[in-house]
């Protein structure tokens, strides 16, 4: 809402040393947000006068250009005139939509323009052109014209100053008015905030209404729920080609709209002054009575901006015996639509639901001026006033006259009542109100307040503020009268915390080692192209391919969302390396969403919100939700321990990918179980599931090298995806403490040959199970495959370190052990011990 | 070696003539002392105290001289070797030393050669500047609360005083799953989290909800589609608006300095009542640019306040929606930006730096903000 401060001031009798910015600081101090204060007409420096045509002579130069050299009266600024030429100025002017005798604006030598504008006499077109007149444009008043700006012969006289006879600099305070504030978007909404902030008297500009018995219009209203009110008054004998005053259109313009004719003017403008919107038809093109219903399947409408629209069974529709003449409180239809040779015309002022409203508007895609203020709420005692006002300024702008008779169609207006304890506010506030002090605030606002026995009082809200229902709201309004900078400051006394759960401290533990271990934590979007499963190489009847689909995606092209983490982490090291990034290691934890079906979109259950729902009504809302699991991925790419000055480097490699799980699974206290798989988009032959116990918590290894090609990644990509939720323990695991003896360690080393299948994991399992008590640690030290072993078999050795917890190892002791150790890997795994 | 020598004639054995005793410990006592290195003293202990020394060669010709000169020559070679020895030993102390501090000045290294095998790695700021606002708070006697993401209608807006035909709801952007119909959303703020909390614990509540959310604007410098919040939330007996203020007063100076104060506006939320919007005194000009048209300032467009988030007390119907009696409890909510929160803290200019993943944004901020 863009609120002119000469307007404000008609309204409210602000201190003539009250400036826009003190306006606009109380008015921010209540709660009406004042995003700027634009000072329009600042840049124009005079001399700018009224000037008046007298003569001109049109001129064909040799450039194509027709030019009109003319002699201007602009008064006390005339030059002495000689033979034939009357005192004035003499000024080239392009433009031609002008006459002898009109008034215009004139930028004198001196004056400067918008924009640094200056204007000097200079010689042109091979006269001295001793000013300019001025275009809308030109004084950035607005841009509604061609040509210069030819005024109402009314506004003044020649030589007169134009910014003030024209209104052309004044304060504009630019509103963002909340969704609870309908009554804002008025003049008179904005005053009384004003007047209320201010403690100052309000001009209220609605006028009391005589009762007029008579019918104007037919109307019948079907739906009475959705249009309580519906009021029509009409004029006849409209002069058409007179348009709006300069102080009207002056007003429009310094508001933001654009003046059309003076009957939308008017509509606009009263609509601006008291925030009820109205609609204006031409009588000759009504047929019939006027019905407000609900529409009917298959109708359609041709609103005024020339669009044929199908409306649906939800859409409030004004309507006469031709069909639908408009959605009602969004935008009117075409057919009776007035024009500029109206001259009998019907003012409909109505009071709609305004969630109906909203609805149509939020559906056809029209925010227009008059729903965004039904949407909003408007004053239901507002119809009549509003259509008589509009009616008035017809017949005495326009020479129409009133026409007898007025349709009311109208519920009575209850306004609402809330019982309210006014020690409320002090309790919610925390500072300590007087119930005088409570009242008055209440008042000031145009609540009628009444006590009701000790204590209580029964407050009847005005009209306009339907967002007044409880207790809440009230106290809001004596917070904001008496200002949130009073408030003091104080911190409440909590209870004592118990801190991070253990899954949020496992989190971020698992944050930090991954950084530790020198990866980069990144947060991707979530949105997804189809086209990233196949190019993931997933089984068409893979569960990742079971996506979300978002009904209103940014981008076409990624309606999902993820089922994984990695296509994301993929594009952000693609971005790392195309950035000239080398060796580079990302990890991201977040969500992925996981649906177990397509959903098949029931009716969502939307329990009741005026009391808890119950157990079986919040099952059904988290049945809507997919499994969103928390995971947690690494990427990597380029070397993963540098080439530098002392040696050679070694490249990221799938093992950096499973020590990367392992590095999590060490920050949640679990052991992870590295098992050979075949799972894209990871490389079939070099790719470990991960489990915890039986539980299979993830994979890692090198990416598959169509996968690296498709992405863009570097050749030997490698990357690890876990899911944390299911490798977390939720409870936290106390370890127990280890015993350590402190007698001597054995260490064998031994080499074992097996087929080459063989996981080496079970070939350890098996030492340490065959070797039993006395084996402290079985490490795989080196793996050989070669003829010396033999075709399709390794050799792999182990280094085992044994120790008693009593005594000396001694060396039948230790061969023993080791006998028995390998035995049992023979057994298990058909290992030999390598001769 | 020579025949023993029965007549007294020391002059005789050539070798034990104390000039001949003399110059054999000059000499040796000279090479000694002109060895430099550990290696020369070893030949020159070899040459003049080994075995075939002149002096262990003058020794044993002692055994040539009659027995009343034996006594007399024995102890002039003894003396000789005596001092010869401690020379040697002197000097090879002396080497040892100056062996040892040569070697460790030739070992030196250059130490300012990188030692950067391993990558280094970092903590996304957005997360660590969540769990510091989250410790924060923690400290105050909160916990964290968490909730999903992809979330139901009812969660996001229902509850919230926001039923399906609320202008409120025109003001954030949702993404709908599936279709508009479907009651299912990404949810536009972390305030779902906090109806999940009234309704699975009971007051006194003091949460924070720090989250992922989503809302349907373009990439750009200063939006994001996806973005994190931090919300608190506080139902107790006797709560107030002071409450509030106090509590944003501290978690600002917490963020941005002491004698960073907030400011409370009127505002409006269907989800609290009364609802205020949340300004932060600016932390670059701290309010001294405005109306001062010489040191206008960038940050608040000379404001001195900008625009940090939301608050207010619970809107009652929230509180009745979640099962908690609105005359025995009250409570308040407010909710910020982290991305904006970080951009403010560490000058972060452009929020495209925060969701692109460049390792050289995240870096520098190491493990924790």
């Amino acid at each position: 809402m863009r609120v002119p401060l000469s307007w404000l001031r008609d309204l409210v009798e602000l201190p003539a040393d009250v400036m826009a910015r003190d306006v606009a600081e109380r008015l921010i101090a209540v709660g009406l947000e004042v995003e700027t204060v634009d000072h329009v007409g600042a840049d124009l420096v005079g001399p700018l006068v009224l000037g008046r045509v007298l003569t001109f002579v049109e001129e064909e130069h040799s450039n194509g250009k027709t030019v009109r050299w003319c002699r201007v009266d602009v008064g006390e600024h005339n030059e002495r005139g000689s033979a034939g030429v009357p005192d004035g100025r003499g000024i080239v002017c392009g433009a031609r939509n002008f006459f002898e005798g009109d008034l215009v604006v004139v930028a004198l030598p001196g004056a400067v323009l918008p924009g640094g504008f200056a204007i000097s006499a200079r010689k042109t077109y091979g006269h001295v052109s001793d000013g300019m007149i001025c275009s809308p444009s030109e004084l950035a008043t607005g841009d509604e014209h061609d040509g210069i700006w030819v005024l109402p012969g009314d506004v003044g006289t020649p030589g007169q100053d134009a910014v003030l006879a024209l209104g052309l600099r004044d304060d504009v305070l630019d509103i963002a008015v909340t969704p609870d504030r309908g009554y804002a978007l008025s003049m008179r909404g904005v005053a009384r905030e004003c007047a209320a902030a201010f403690d100052l008297p309000f001009n209220d500009p609605v006028q009391e209404v005589t009762e007029d018995a008579d019918e104007s219009w037919p109307v019948e209203v079907v739906d009475s729920q959705a249009c309580d009110r519906f009021v029509l008054r009409s004029v006849s004998g409209l002069k058409p080609t007179v348009g709006a005053p300069h102080w009207m259109q002056q007003r429009l313009r310094l508001a933001g709209l654009r003046p059309i004719s003076l009957a939308v003017d008017i509509t606009n403008y009263v609509m601006l002054e008291l925030g009820q919107p109205l609609h204006a038809y031409d009588r000759t093109r009504l047929s019939g009575p006027i019905v407000v219903r609900r529409s009917t399947p298959g109708e359609k409408v041709r609103t005024l901006d020339d669009v044929l629209r199908d409306v649906v069974a939800d859409d409030l529709l004004i309507t006469d015996d031709s069909g639908p003449i408009g959605i009602a409180g969004v935008m009117g239809g075409s057919s009776t639509e007035i024009d500029r040779d109206s001259t009998d015309i019907v003012i409909e002022a109505a009071h709609f639901d305004a969630s109906t409203i909203a609805r149509s508007a939020r559906r056809h895609k029209l925010p227009s001026e008059a729903s965004r203020r039904f949407a909003r709420g408007v004053d239901p005692t507002l119809q009549e006033a509003a259509a008589e006002r509009a009616a008035s300024l017809l017949s005495e702008l326009g020479g129409a006259s009133v026409d007898p008779g007025r349709t009311v169609v109208a519920q009575p207006v209850v306004p609402t009542t809330v019982r309210f304890h006014p020690q409320a506010a002090s309790r919610l506030v925390g500072v300590r109100f007087s119930d005088e002090t409570v009242v008055s605030y209440l008042e000031r606002i145009g609540c009628e307040v009444a006590p009701v026995g000790e204590d209580m009082v029964d407050v009847v809200v005005p009209t306009w503020r339907p967002d007044l229902t409880a207790s809440a709201d009230l106290v809001e309004e004596v917070a904001r009268l008496h200002g949130y900078q009073h408030i003091p400051s104080s911190l409440p006394e909590a209870p004592v915390s118990s801190g991070l759960t253990h899954a949020q401290r496992l989190r971020r533990r698992c944050g930090m080692a991954l950084a530790g271990a020198g990866y980069v934590e990144v947060q991707t979007y979530p949105f997804l192209s189809p086209a990233v499963h196949d190019a993931l190489g997933l089984d068409n009847d893979d569960d990742r391919r079971r996506a979300l689909v978002l009904a209103n995606p940014l981008s076409d092209e990624e309606p999902q969302l993820r089922t994984s983490l990695l296509p994301g982490l993929f594009s952000t090291m693609r971005r790392n390396i195309g950035r000239g990034a080398e060796d580079v290691a990302l990890f991201e934890m977040g969500h992925v969403y996981r649906p177990d079906r397509v959903n098949e979109e029931p009716d969502p259950p939307r329990p009741v919100v005026d009391r808890r729902p119950t157990s079986d009504e919040l099952n059904a809302l988290n049945a809507l939700l997919p499994r969103q699991p928390l995971r947690v991925a690494v990427v990597l790419a380029g070397d993963r321990e540098r080439s530098g000055w002392w040696g050679q480097g070694r490249e990221a490699s799938w093992g950096d990918a499973v020590e990367a799980a392992r590095i999590v699974a060490e920050a949640c206290g679990v052991d992870l179980r590295p098992v050979a798989d075949q799972h894209a988009p990871w490389h079939p032959g070099r790719c470990a599931a991960l489990w915890s116990g039986d539980t299979l918590v993830g994979h890692a290894g090198e990416l598959h090298p169509q996968v690296v090609t498709v992405f863009g990644l570097a050749e030997r990509t490698v990357a690890m995806e876990l899911d944390l939720e299911l490798l977390a323990p939720t409870d936290e695991v106390r370890t127990v403490a280890p015993v350590l003896s402190t007698q001597p360690v054995a260490k064998e080393d031994l080499a074992l040959v097996v087929d080459a299948e063989v996981p080496s994991a079970d070939v350890a399992a098996a030492l340490v199970r065959g070797g039993g008590a006395l084996v402290e640690s079985v490490r795989l030290f080196d793996v050989y495959a070669g003829e010396q072993v033999g075709v399709g078999k390794r050799s792999l050795a182990f280094a085992l370190r044994l120790r008693a917890p009593d005594h000396t190892l001694t060396a039948d002791e230790v061969a023993a052990v080791r006998a028995e150790a390998v035995a049992e890997a023979g057994r298990a795994t058909g290992a030999t011990l390598r001769t | 070696m020579s025949a023993p020598n029965s007549s007294f004639d020391p002059v005789e054995v050539t070798a034990l003539h104390p000039d001949e005793v003399q110059r054999a410990v000059d000499e040796a006592l000279a090479a000694i002392s002109a060895t430099s290195t550990l290696d020369e003293l070893k030949q020159v202990r070899l040459a003049h105290a080994g075995d075939r020394s002149p002096l262990s060669l003058a020794n044993r010709e002692i055994g040539a001289l009659p027995p009343q000169a034996r006594a007399e020559a024995g102890q002039r070679i003894g003396r000789a070797r005596g001092l010869v020895k401690t020379a040697l030993e002197e000097r090879q102390a002396t080497l040892h030393d100056e062996r040892d501090a040569r070697v460790l000045v030739e070992e030196r290294v250059d130490v300012t050669q990188p030692w950067d095998v391993r990558p280094r790695g970092a903590r996304h700021p957005l997360t660590t500047l969540q769990e510091r606002i989250a410790d924060l708070f923690i400290g105050m006697g909160y916990e964290v609360a968490e909730g999903p993401e992809v979330e139901a209608e009812w969660f996001n807006f229902d509850a919230l005083n926001m039923p399906p035909a609320h202008p409120a709801r025109e003001m954030t952007d949702t993404f709908f799953i599936g279709s508009p119909d479907s009651g299912v959303v990404l949810r536009t703020h972390t305030s779902p989290v906090q109806v999940r909390t009234m309704l699975t614990s009971s007051p006194p509540i003091y949460v924070i909800c720090p989250g992922r959310t989503f809302r349907t604007d373009e990439l750009d410098a200063t939006h994001t589609p996806v973005f994190s919040q931090v919300e608190g939330l506080v139902i107790d007996r006797g709560i107030t608006m002071a409450h509030l203020k106090g509590t944003l007063d501290h978690f600002a100076a917490a963020m941005f300095g002491e004698g960073i104060g907030t400011r409370l506006r009127p505002s409006y939320f269907p989800f609290t009542e009364p609802s205020a919007e949340l300004d932060l005194r600016c932390f670059v000009c701290r309010g001294e640019s405005v109306g001062n048209a010489d040191r206008p300032c960038r940050t608040c467009s000379s404001e001195g306040w900008i625009e940090w988030g939301g608050c207010g007390m619970v809107n009652p119907k929230v509180l009745v929606a979640c099962g908690i009696d609105p005359d025995e409890y009250s409570g308040f909510a407010f909710g910020m930006g982290i991305e904006r929160t970080l951009m403010f803290r560490h000058g972060v200019e452009d929020m495209r730096d925060m969701v692109e993943g460049d390792v050289r944004f995240t870096l520098p901020f190491g493990w924790e903000v």
